[in-house]
């Protein structure tokens, strides 16, 4: 591997609530850890007990699968106690407010809540509000940090490095969580972030992030490392952002014509779930550059690594402790 | 056909260069091969045209044009708004996309180049519906429309009341380099309005349509040009008021353009007192201070373009009450006669900068100043050539147009089209068209 994070460095945040706050060396550190975890899921018995004894509420007030169950399998490998709480079933239609939804779930003793919430903040906002460790699992349209985590995980172990790549994200980045983290995340670690995208979904203002904005995916194919292509979400056409799926698909779909003009080397992710034929063709999805369930599998050693190191790290909350004692 | 076409010695006046003497074009197949003291090296193979005592120019491009095809072939077709364009020494239409069903998509589009190659005469460049069915609402698909080679975008005769929608079509269309054209008039102020709003239209109790109507909505295009930093060309001007604003924001380096017609630059709202439906037109004539204040534009290059805003109406629907008459004049085949006489003979503009703002710069804006809009070397050979030194009556009976409706019945102008190529053939010769 050609870059680690740093010797000594150590993990002390409650939270991970994003990676705009995190310096290169944490997400270093995070990403190391989770070379470590990924050997768990290859052995026969899949269980650590690194976090036995300890709970973990997943709080999903937004629909997902796959974050939802990796997460869940995440603690469960650890031996954690994990529950899930959708807000869609809960309190949250009843009327409850946020903060007493986690100030009554922190008071049965709760060590990690893992948050899923459709508004930007929402992640911060429960965390200023408990001592339990907030893991953000998605806040609106601000961040998703273990998502970024993943497919930085996922690139660096596939092409050796991160520094140095340059790395398109393609489809709507305005309202886009994977997007902030992985440009955050990127940035840190030494990529050229791309953002590509019609200029309703991909503003010009994202150049102020330190981003190359283009509007032409076909300009960038043959200098673009590692393609990020976004799923594009039907409502955004029901705003009226771009005209329809086909001509979204035409300008910006990753399809085998383009892939002809890209460099030998380069990999194709995507957060999932993908929209078959529409941001990517399935002939490249399931071809051998995309690495999309790579992705999947990674995500799982990033997920137990960062509950792992907020669930372990040295400075334990009172409500933590006094719920072990 | 001759492979070679050699117009001699003509006023040769190119404003992309800034040609303006007499001299010889020499065209090889579809393109310009020389200009200037050139001749062929032999006589076989060449068709020689004498272009003494006329004015030799860059074929005109006339980005503002309704043909009516699809949906009212009656008015107008593509191919007899084709010939009213070359009859007019117009090379280039952009046609806009109030048709029925509009140009929203990109067959729609394609049908409308083909019909254009089926008649052969002026090239027809269709301007695509920036929202479905020039609805106001959902974006049309501007890729597919750009493919089929539309040079722009516009609702046509419908202002994109949502300042949202406009926005996202201005960001939109800046990924095909193509400008958005507006049409800059609140619909609420114009409401039944039938002629400028003022005392004219107090006289004659007719429901007037206020300058401010217009003045608005190019303020907020003008801003919403300028968070976008899209391509905003303002159709059809008619006001001081507009213009300030035009000038302010150009002092600013905008990328916003305008365009005038001749009737806003040449006549005034007491040309409504016989309540001729020809006069009502969309923007109304406005003020003799209007008036100036769109020729001072033109002369200090404020306004860009001069396009004819050539809008047919069948007699039937047009010549009936004026309150009931569609808006709207044919002026094609008048757009340089008209534009010559007005602002070359009585206002004293070159030659140069007229035809400037009817082949270089309608050229630039639309993007096909690669290939349009100067007798440049390489060039496409489109070169329209006028008799600026006789005088000569329009006569609507006389128009190629399938339509009548114009402002200029009876005028006495300089600027008559006698020849004119099109990618190196002659379509129109002697006063006469050539079909093929």
């Amino acid at each position: 591997m050609a870059e680690t994070g740093r010797e000594g460095t150590t993990w002390t945040r409650k939270d991970l609530l994003g990676l705009e706050d995190l310096s290169r060396e944490e997400i270093l550190y995070i990403l190391d850890a989770a070379e470590g975890f990924s050997e768990v899921s290859t052995r026969s018995i899949k269980k650590v007990p690194a976090l036995r004894g300890k709970v973990i509420v997943n709080l999903f007030f937004e629909a997902s699968t796959r974050t939802r169950i990796s997460f869940e399998l995440a603690g469960t490998r650890l031996s954690a106690d994990v529950i899930n709480f959708s807000g869609a079933t809960s309190s949250a239609v009843k009327g409850e407010t946020l903060n007493d939804t986690a100030r009554n779930i922190e008071a049965m003793g709760v060590d990690i809540l893992v948050v899923r919430h459709p508004c930007s903040g929402a992640a911060l906002q429960i965390s200023r509000l408990v001592s339990a460790s907030v893991v953000n699992a998605g806040d609106g349209s601000h961040e998703h940090p273990t998502q970024a985590l993943l497919d930085i995980f996922t690139i660096r172990r596939r092409l050796g490095r991160v520094e140095g790549l340059k790395v398109a994200i393609v489809g709507d980045v305005a309202h886009s969580r994977v997007a902030r983290s992985n440009i955050w995340g990127l940035q840190k670690l030494g990529a050229e972030v791309y953002a590509v995208g019609p200029p309703t979904l991909v503003p010009r203002g994202l150049a102020k992030l330190g981003v190359k904005v283009s509007h032409h995916l076909d300009e960038v194919l043959h200098e673009v490392d590692v393609f990020n292509m976004l799923r594009i979400q039907t409502e955004r056409q029901d705003e009226g952002l771009f005209p329809t799926i086909r001509e979204y698909s035409r300008l910006f779909g990753l399809n085998r014509q383009r892939m002809r003009r890209v460099k030998p080397e380069a990999l194709v992710l995507h957060p999932g779930p993908i929209n078959r034929g529409v941001e990517i063709m399935p002939d490249v999805a399931d071809g051998p550059q995309s690495v999309i369930l790579n992705q999947v599998t990674n995500g799982l050693a990033v997920r137990m690594a960062v509950l792992y190191l907020v669930g372990t790290r040295p400075a334990a909350s009172p409500a933590a402790a006094e719920g072990l004692a | 056909m001759k492979r070679f076409t050699w117009i001699r010695r003509g006023r040769v006046a190119d404003p992309a260069t800034g040609r303006d003497e007499e001299g010889n074009v020499l065209i090889e197949g579809e393109r310009i091969r020389a200009v200037g003291k050139v001749e062929p090296h032999s006589f076989e193979d060449v068709d020689v045209v004498d272009a003494q005592g006329l004015l030799v120019a860059p074929g005109l491009i006339d980005m503002h044009v309704h043909l009516r095809e699809p949906g009212n072939e009656e008015e107008e077709t593509i191919l007899s708004g084709a010939r009213a364009a070359v009859a007019g020494g117009v090379t280039s239409v952009a046609c806009f996309p109030n048709t029925e069903p509009a140009i929203d998509n990109e067959a729609a589009a394609e049908f409308q180049v083909l019909q254009g190659k089926r008649a052969g005469l002026a090239n027809i460049f269709p301007v695509g519906a920036v929202t479905l069915n020039r609805e106001g609402t959902r974006m049309s698909e501007m890729g597919g429309l750009a493919r089929a080679g539309a040079v722009a975008f516009s609702d046509a005769d419908r202002t994109i009341r949502s300042a949202e929608v406009m926005r996202r079509g201005l960001l939109y269309a800046k990924m095909f380099d193509l400008p958005v054209i507006a049409h800059c008039e609140d619909p609420d102020l114009r409401g039944a309005g039938v002629m400028n709003h003022g005392k004219v239209a107090l006289r004659l109790g007719l429901p007037g349509i206020p300058a401010a109507a217009e003045d608005i909505v190019v303020a907020r295009d003008i801003r919403l040009a300028e968070i976008t930093l899209g391509r905003l060309h303002i159709g059809h001007m008619s006001t001081k008021g507009a213009l300030d604003l035009l000038r302010e924001a150009k002092g600013r380096r905008l990328d916003v353009t305008a365009e005038v017609h001749p009737p806003h630059f040449s006549l005034t709202e007491e040309s409504v007192v016989t309540y001729d439906p020809n006069f009502k037109l969309i923007p109304p004539l406005r003020t003799a201070t209007d008036v100036e204040a769109m020729v001072r534009g033109l002369d200090e290059g404020t306004i860009d373009v001069i396009s004819s805003g050539h809008a047919p109406h069948s007699p039937e629907e047009k010549q009936v009450e004026i309150v009931y008459a569609p808006p709207g004049a044919v002026g094609l085949e008048t757009l340089f006669a008209v534009s010559y006489t007005v602002l070359v003979e009585r206002h004293g503009f070159s030659v140069l900068k007229l035809l400037e703002k009817m082949t270089w710069n309608p050229a630039r804006i639309l993007r096909l100043h690669g290939e349009r809009g100067s007798l440049e070397t390489g060039k496409l050979a489109d070169v329209s050539i006028f008799d600026v030194a006789r005088e000569h009556v329009i006569r609507s009976a006389a128009f190629l147009s399938k339509s009548r409706n114009t402002c200029f019945e009876g005028w006495t102008a300089r600027g008559a089209t006698v020849h004119v190529f099109v990618s190196g053939r002659c379509v129109f010769r002697d006063g006469g068209l050539i079909e093929r």
